[in-house]
């Protein structure tokens, strides 16, 4: 099982690759929805016993992150009609750079801290690294769909260090994160939407009118 | 029973509100949610209830004090809102009663909790609850301050996540994953380290929702963008249930023995959010703006009096609900200037007037309340010999004090609307204010003996004592 849940993170951490080099808005998204079905599978591969805790988690996250919000970002595409490119302010072989950077940094990190033993310990370099990455987008990415695209994969970055408690932390709990997680994204995506019928872009930098004057 | 019933009512009147086609029905709702909540609050100050959930919910003297000022001004605010929307009706339409109402539910869910995931899961949904209110106009405008808002806010709230699951392996087993109680009891058990990374992100992501320097650029677009009421709710009683999270924070790292680590990070914050505040002051034009400047300042002075501790924290949990009346007094008087259009067709001499008193409770002015609290944390600065912080805040207020004096002033002797006759200000628009300027000026003069007990112990929980 340690095999598989290496695997499962090594592929986390290249969708967050995917995310940086992709020109196109729509791969941003299918990337994303791939990482949270990976965040869905996870669970199940680090904690095989298999208890009805674990498979709630599982298939809700799966139906939260992997269907249900990349639906409705596609939807926000579609609807108002955004452009399908991503158009960076970092560029994307930068970015890739960067990234490595970032992942190599996370693994640094995660080598001089306390760690908890077993399995779980290899939760957290990838945990660093997507946080950084989630982050990264959010800052180099000036359009605001991919910046919510950022956030959620900041969010699975959390969620995966969340993974080291999982049994700690009750379901009513995560149920109620991946609600808060849930409906952050649906206001967002509204907004979104409402941002480009009204500039005729989703590009966030111009959003600058409220100034101190 | 009753924690449950606090987070529950304002929920199910939400649902309630929601279901209703006709304004005067989703009015009824908001009001008979507010004093409902109210009386169960006065309630559960008389009874104190045991707690709940299996200790998840529970009632102590820092989360009854912030609960109970969430509700007087929620109530107030719910009274407003039956004014307000006589004369504005928001785009939202249907959703904005039952946005205010589940803001109520999950300020409260903040209040009761003691367990941090559950704290973060209240704190999350006021934020979201929120959104919606502030753009209401669905114009440019508020479209980019609800978009600034939004992204900051989720961003600092997912890092304070990560500080909870920090928080969590620190623990590492010591007592009830993550419950308040053992977290504080078996505080020595905790990991140094992680507890000390765990509080970075906690105060960075909580102290964002609080609006601290440099973490509160979201504030005056946000604030200067929402409708008055909304900012009275947010500059109240969200930024209340966020120091309540700090506050949380603090408790938890002093009881772990890393004070010495997280106060100078506390001062450092209250007295950048104060110079910050000063410094966009001057020369601030707007007014709604302005009062944001005012809050980023005021959440200065709850950060400063948490770090201070001693007579410090006393100060800073009565600063917090001094603070919350004032600033739902001056959003409310602000919000009625603007509604009327400041320029200005009508005269409104009572909202005016309430302005005036606004302006000399916000600058810690006696007889008012924010003067004794101001006092108290000061007075801790001296007392523990941090001569130069007490300094630099007098020197910083002082500055604060002529800057807000004289762009208020300004605005209350503004060019005279002429001819106009003086507009009848409605008695729901005006009542509000009227009842939040008596209630700090009371607290300036008299505070109830069981205020004190619960601020005395909510003080002793802080590292800090009465006075």
């Amino acid at each position: 099982m340690a095999r598989l849940v290496e695997l499962l993170l090594l592929l986390v951490i290249l969708t967050n690759f995917i995310v940086l080099g992709t020109t196109r808005l729509s791969t941003c998204i299918r990337a994303v929805a791939l990482q949270g079905f990976l965040l869905g599978v996870l669970p199940l591969a680090l904690y095989p016993r298999g208890e009805l805790h674990t498979w709630g988690l599982a298939l809700g996250t799966v139906a939260v992150k992997a269907v249900i919000l990349p639906r409705f970002l596609r939807w926000a595409i579609r609807e108002a009609a955004v452009r399908r490119e991503v158009e960076p302010r970092v560029g994307y072989a930068l970015s890739l750079l960067l990234g490595v950077a970032a992942v190599a940094v996370a693994f640094a990190i995660s080598g001089r801290l306390p760690l908890p033993e077993g399995a779980r310990a290899m939760l957290v370099p990838a945990a660093l690294a997507t946080v950084i990455l989630g982050l990264f987008v959010l800052i180099t990415r000036s359009k605001a769909l991919v910046q919510v695209v950022g956030y959620l994969m900041l969010e699975n970055g959390v969620y995966l260090f969340g993974l080291t408690h999982v049994e700690e932390v009750p379901f009513l709990v995560e149920a109620g994160v991946l609600l808060d997680v849930f409906v952050g994204v649906f206001i967002m995506g509204i907004v979104v939407f409402h941002i480009n019928r009204e500039f005729d872009s989703l590009d966030s930098t111009r959003l600058s009118e409220l100034v101190d004057r | 029973m009753i924690l449950l019933g606090l987070v529950a009512v304002p929920a199910l009147a939400a649902a309630g509100a929601y279901a209703h086609r006709e304004a005067p029905w989703r009015t009824a709702w908001l009001i008979t949610g507010a004093l409902l909540h109210l009386g169960l609050v006065a309630f559960a100050w008389a009874s104190r209830p045991g707690p709940a959930l299996g200790g998840w919910l529970a009632l102590d003297a820092l989360g009854s004090i912030v609960l109970a000022t969430v509700s007087v001004l929620f109530a107030v605010i719910a009274s407003y809102t039956v004014g307000y929307l006589r004369w504005e009706q928001p785009r939202g339409g249907r959703a904005f009663v039952s946005c205010l109402l589940v803001f109520l539910a999950a300020a409260s869910l903040v209040a009761l909790s003691h367990h941090f995931v559950l704290l973060w899961i209240g704190l999350e949904a006021t934020t979201l609850a929120v959104a919606p209110l502030i753009f209401h106009r669905h114009d440019r405008r508020s479209l980019e301050a609800v978009w600034k808002y939004l992204v900051i806010s989720s961003v600092a709230i997912a890092l304070a996540l990560l500080g909870v699951f920090f928080l969590a392996t620190a623990q590492a087993g010591a007592g009830r994953p993550l419950v308040l109680e053992d977290l504080v009891a078996q505080g020595t058990r905790l990991h140094p380290d992680w507890l000390k990374a765990a509080f970075i992100f906690l105060l960075v992501g909580f102290g964002t929702k609080m609006g601290l320097a440099p973490l509160h650029t979201w504030k005056p677009d946000a604030y200067g963008e929402a409708p008055g009421l909304v900012g009275g709710l947010m500059a109240g009683a969200l930024t209340s249930c966020a120091f309540l999270a700090v506050a949380r924070s603090t408790q938890v790292a002093l009881a772990a023995g890393v004070g010495p680590f997280i106060r100078p990070l506390l001062l450092a914050f209250g007295l950048l959010s104060l110079g910050v505040a000063a410094a966009f002051l001057v020369g601030q034009t707007d007014l709604r703006r302005l009062l944001a400047y005012s809050s980023v300042e005021h959440m200065g002075l709850l950060a400063l009096g948490l770090g201070l501790g001693a007579a410090g924290s006393y100060g800073a949990v009565l600063h917090m609900i001094n603070n919350a009346f004032v600033k739902g007094l001056l959003f409310l008087a602000a919000g009625n200037l603007l509604l009327r259009g400041a320029a200005g067709t009508h005269r409104t001499p009572v909202s005016a007037g309430l302005l005036l008193v606004g302006l000399f409770a916000v600058t810690g002015s006696p007889p008012f309340g924010t003067f004794l609290s101001e006092f108290a944390i000061l007075g801790a600065a001296f007392q523990g010999g941090h001569y130069w912080i007490a300094g630099t805040a007098l020197a910083l207020l002082a500055l604060i004090f002529v800057a807000l004096a004289v762009r208020i002033l300004g605005v209350i002797h503004g060019p005279s609307p002429g001819a106009a006759e003086a507009a009848r200000e409605s008695p729901w628009l005006v009542a509000g204010p009227i009842a939040l300027a008596l209630a700090v000026l009371l607290l300036g003069v008299y505070l109830p003996s069981a205020l004190v007990d619960a601020l005395g112990a909510a003080a002793g929980a802080l590292g800090g004592r009465a006075p």
